[in-house]
């Protein structure tokens, strides 16, 4: 852990959203992020919580440097290679499994490499199918494969257990943080389930209403993915305590 | 099998009404093959119908090009969509006939006019359909391909042809059929060679026998170009919706 790129990426991430509007229908500007502050250490795991339609994905987008149009600043770790899960899977549907990992690899490196990766996720039987072929998990996991692929500096996941069922979901969130510890990557989650943020990260942020921004932080005690049932229902009883009254119910635990 | 039986009972009944007619006007099956024969033999065939497909083939491959392009562009921006999307309206009503004249006057009676009128009567379909393609791409792809930093070379290739490629397929199906009908009346009009020449002075004459050897003949060329280039292409850019769900 001695060369550049570890000591590079070492640097935290930083989302600073002065302001976000985008114009509506009817040609009138919308806020819809204002003051919205975000710091991750490296190599932590964030996430950020809020009802749908606040502005989650809109946020993640500005993260990942898919949407330039706002007033603020974005400071990425290391090299600012990027890893991304978007909420639906995206996989090209007319390469296969093998074909939508290898197009992520530099020229030259061979799919050996991710061995590890597609052993951990389960992929092994799969690589030769095409996505139309695959269940939601597993094309999930193709995605969390390939966002991994890339050995990134930062990952943003988009609500990747979301339409998945109980048990399918539980495995995913043990494999992302074995994966995330394994491999050392400051990640942001964007979701609107507290318990799946409680059991993966180290750092919650809780989003307002429009115009969002971060109305409450809470930095959660150590192990992070090996938290007991008791342990869980104790945070999400804190978080009741400090999460604002506008929070949906769902939120508040 | 229905195709081989339906195309038997045609020829029957060709035959029979040669047969009864006993006209020159309508040669029978029998005799029009006779004259394939003989001109496959001293190979004249042959030759009038490799003039017509490079025809075929080189106006189709600047029509396929051109179009392509400009359909994408067209397709991508709304700009360059609005300033020309007139004249592809101009170009698309304008009478096959009306621009092989134009061709002819303004650049002589010549392979290249020849060529240029045929890619251009083609262009505006291809256009048309391309736009629609590059129109319909997936936004979510799109950012998929900027996220993960796909380079230009490698979005084309496997986000962006993927997508456009039942498109393209339909032009260049429409495509063939249209341009080598096109490329016939530009051989009658003013070209020394090729199958459309040959029924030009067939039709003079009033020689049957050859027109229609000379149509079957070209006729069955472009099915064996559909059914063992095109349909095969086909299939292979398709394979990945076999099994989809």
């Amino acid at each position: 852990m001695n060369d550049a790129r570890t000591a590079g990426a070492a640097t935290p991430l930083e989302i600073r959203i002065d302001s976000k509007t985008y114009v509506s229908a009817e040609g009138k500007p919308v806020e819809v992020i204002r003051d919205l502050r975000l710091q991750l250490d490296a190599f932590s795991f964030g996430a950020l919580i809020g009802p749908s339609g606040c502005g989650k994905t809109t946020i993640l987008h500005i993260a990942a440097g898919l949407d330039p149009d706002f007033t603020g600043e974005r400071r990425i770790p290391g090299r600012g290679r990027l890893g991304m899960v978007f909420q639906e899977p995206r996989l090209l549907p007319w390469r296969t499994v093998a074909d939508n990992l290898r197009l992520v690899l530099s020229p030259g490196e061979s799919l050996d490499k991710l061995d590890g990766l597609i052993e951990t996720l389960g992929l092994g039987a799969h690589l030769s199918h095409y996505p139309g072929e695959l269940s939601l998990g597993l094309a999930r996991r193709v995605a969390i494969a390939r966002a991994f692929a890339v050995r990134p500096d930062f990952l943003l996941l988009d609500e990747p257990f979301v339409s998945l069922d109980v048990a399918v979901a539980a495995r995913l969130r043990e494999e992302l943080t074995t994966l995330t510890q394994r491999e050392r990557v400051t990640t942001l989650l964007v979701t609107h389930d507290l318990n799946d943020a409680i059991q993966l990260a180290d750092k919650l942020f809780f989003l307002s209403t429009r115009p969002a921004s971060v109305a409450v932080e809470m930095t959660l005690p150590p192990p992070r993915g090996a938290r007991s049932k008791a342990m869980i229902d104790e945070i999400a009883g804190q978080v009741g305590a400090r999460v604002p009254a506008y929070m949906p119910e769902t939120m508040r635990a | 099998m229905a195709k081989v039986v339906s195309l038997a009972v045609l020829l029957g009944l060709w035959a029979l009404v040669a047969w009864l007619a006993q006209s020159q006007l309508l040669p029978s099956p029998i005799s029009v093959g006779e004259m394939i024969i003989t001109d496959t033999r001293s190979g004249e065939l042959p030759f009038q119908m490799a003039c017509t497909l490079a025809r075929v083939v080189a106006a189709f491959a600047i029509a396929f090009t051109l179009g392509v392009a400009g359909g994408y562009i067209m397709g991508r921006s709304k700009l360059v969509d609005r300033y020309a999307d007139p004249w592809l309206v101009v170009l698309l009503n304008l009478p096959a006939l009306v621009i092989i004249i134009f061709a002819y006057i303004w650049i002589g009676l010549n392979e290249t006019a020849a060529i240029v009128a045929v890619a251009l009567n083609k262009l505006p379909n291809v256009i048309v359909v391309t736009r629609e393609g590059a129109r319909s791409l997936d936004p979510a792809l799109d950012e998929m391909a900027q996220a993960f930093r796909f380079t230009r070379q490698s979005k084309l290739r496997n986000v962006v042809l993927p997508q456009l490629a039942p498109y393209l397929a339909a032009v260049s199906r429409s495509g063939l059929s249209i341009i080598w009908k096109i490329v016939l009346v530009v051989e009658l009009l003013g070209r020394p060679n090729g199958v459309g020449f040959v029924l030009g002075s067939s039709f003079s004459l009033f020689d049957m026998t050859r027109i229609l050897s000379y149509a079957i003949s070209f006729v069955a060329l472009m099915l064996a170009i559909e059914t063992f280039l095109v349909q095969p292409l086909e299939r292979r850019t398709n394979r990945w919706r076999r099994n989809a769900a």
